[in-house]
């Protein structure tokens, strides 16, 4: 079925260089072009893994292409950053796997390539990485499972909740969802 | 000063096409799916009247349907500032995918810019497609400033409950939300989405 959207969709576009190039039609309107800026897919991800001088470039880095370059600069900060977390304080528990299983290596692996996975057949959740709703709390959830919870979450209980639970305005029900400005 | 997204790299910051954020979740109809995307945070209240969506720049949800992380469908977001709405393009498949896009087909729904103090103006396209677009509450929240004091080293955990305080309480945001039937997703029950911004060149 792809196949065949895809061979339409060639066939449509030289269509439609074979119109523009008419003589009836004497200034076709060049086309515009757009270039990538920015991007995201999960929360926080090129904020929390990628040092000041990688932060540029994954957004400008399609996410088919990101895991190879960016994956192993994500696991040197990971490593990098337990260990500072640990010199800056004894009780700190050094980071093994996370609640889904993750090591360092599967943790950046998965992480790397920077999209938001969704259902469609269920409720999408961040916790479930289903999905991002509104009331989801990004970091806790991201501190928990992601960076310093351990296998069951609840290492490290100073690192796991940043104790803001909820926005500073209700959402609303139905659409657009979002709050109005303050 | 920097969070989810929110001023994340240099060379964005500050300008129309630094994302914050990036939503999608079951609609209040089960049978649709809603994309949010958030745009130069951090305003304050005095500062959001004048905020502006740009012309050059489009806001693009990019939805990989196969699991291969490559776009099949992409929804576009363009500002008109001639008419003052936000125009959509898609879901729609591209004609050429990566860091480089064009505005694809025709338009499939378009929805006048919500003036900041006005009640929520939306649109409903023929298709299904609901849109909105303009000033928002930033949904994001996040002690940041004591996050940024652990990675500094000069903290070794966040502030007990009452004590920790959410550094986007009282922002703004430029959103816009797109609600889509799933049927027009495809796939065969999870989908990959990523948002960029691009800029015209």
């Amino acid at each position: 079925m792809k196949t065949t959207i895809k061979l339409l969709a060639i066939v449509l576009g030289s269509t439609l260089i074979a119109t523009s190039c008419k003589k009836s039609d004497p200034t076709p309107a060049a086309t515009v072009y757009y270039q990538q800026q920015d991007q995201k897919g999960r929360p926080a991800i090129n904020t929390v893994f990628n040092g000041a001088a990688d932060k540029d470039g994954f957004n400008t880095t399609p996410p088919s292409a990101m895991g190879a370059i960016f994956q192993p600069k994500f696991l040197a900060n990971v490593v990098a950053l337990d260990g500072f977390l640990k010199s800056k304080n004894p009780a700190y528990v050094n980071y093994s796997t996370n609640a889904l299983g993750w090591d360092p290596t599967a943790l950046t692996t998965n992480l790397a390539t920077d999209v938001l996975n969704v259902t469609t057949t269920g409720t999408p959740t961040l916790a479930a990485l289903t999905g991002r709703t509104l009331a989801d709390d990004a970091i806790d959830i991201e501190l928990k499972f992601v960076v310093f919870g351990g296998p069951t979450g609840a290492s490290n209980p100073q690192l796991t909740s940043d104790n803001v639970n909820t926005n500073d305005k209700p959402f609303l029900a139905s659409f657009p969802y979002l709050a109005a400005p303050f | 000063m920097y969070a989810a997204d929110h001023i994340d790299a240099p060379a964005i910051t500050g300008q129309t096409t630094d994302i914050t954020d990036l939503y999608v979740f079951q609609g209040a109809t089960a049978s649709n799916l809603v994309f949010v995307a958030n745009t130069q945070g951090l305003l304050s209240p005095g500062s959001t009247a004048t905020a502006k969506f740009d012309e050059n720049t489009i806001m693009e949800f990019n939805i990989d349907n196969t699991g291969d992380n490559k776009e099949d469908l992409v929804i576009q977001c363009k500002y008109d500032a001639a008419s003052n709405s936000m125009q959509v393009y898609g879901p729609i498949l591209p004609s050429e995918i990566g860091t480089r896009s064009k505005l694809e087909g025709s338009m499939t729904a378009s929805v006048a810019v919500t003036a900041y103090g006005a009640a929520a103006v939306t649109s409903t396209s023929a298709a299904g497609i609901q849109v909105f677009a303009g000033p928002r509450d930033d949904p994001f929240f996040f002690d940041l400033n004591q996050y940024k004091k652990i990675i500094a080293g000069t903290a070794i955990g966040f502030l007990a409950p009452g004590m920790a305080s959410d550094a986007f309480a009282g922002t703004n945001v430029l959103s816009v939300v797109a609600e889509v039937p799933k049927a027009l997703l495809g796939g065969a029950g999870t989908l990959n989405v990523w948002l960029e911004t691009k800029k015209k060149i």
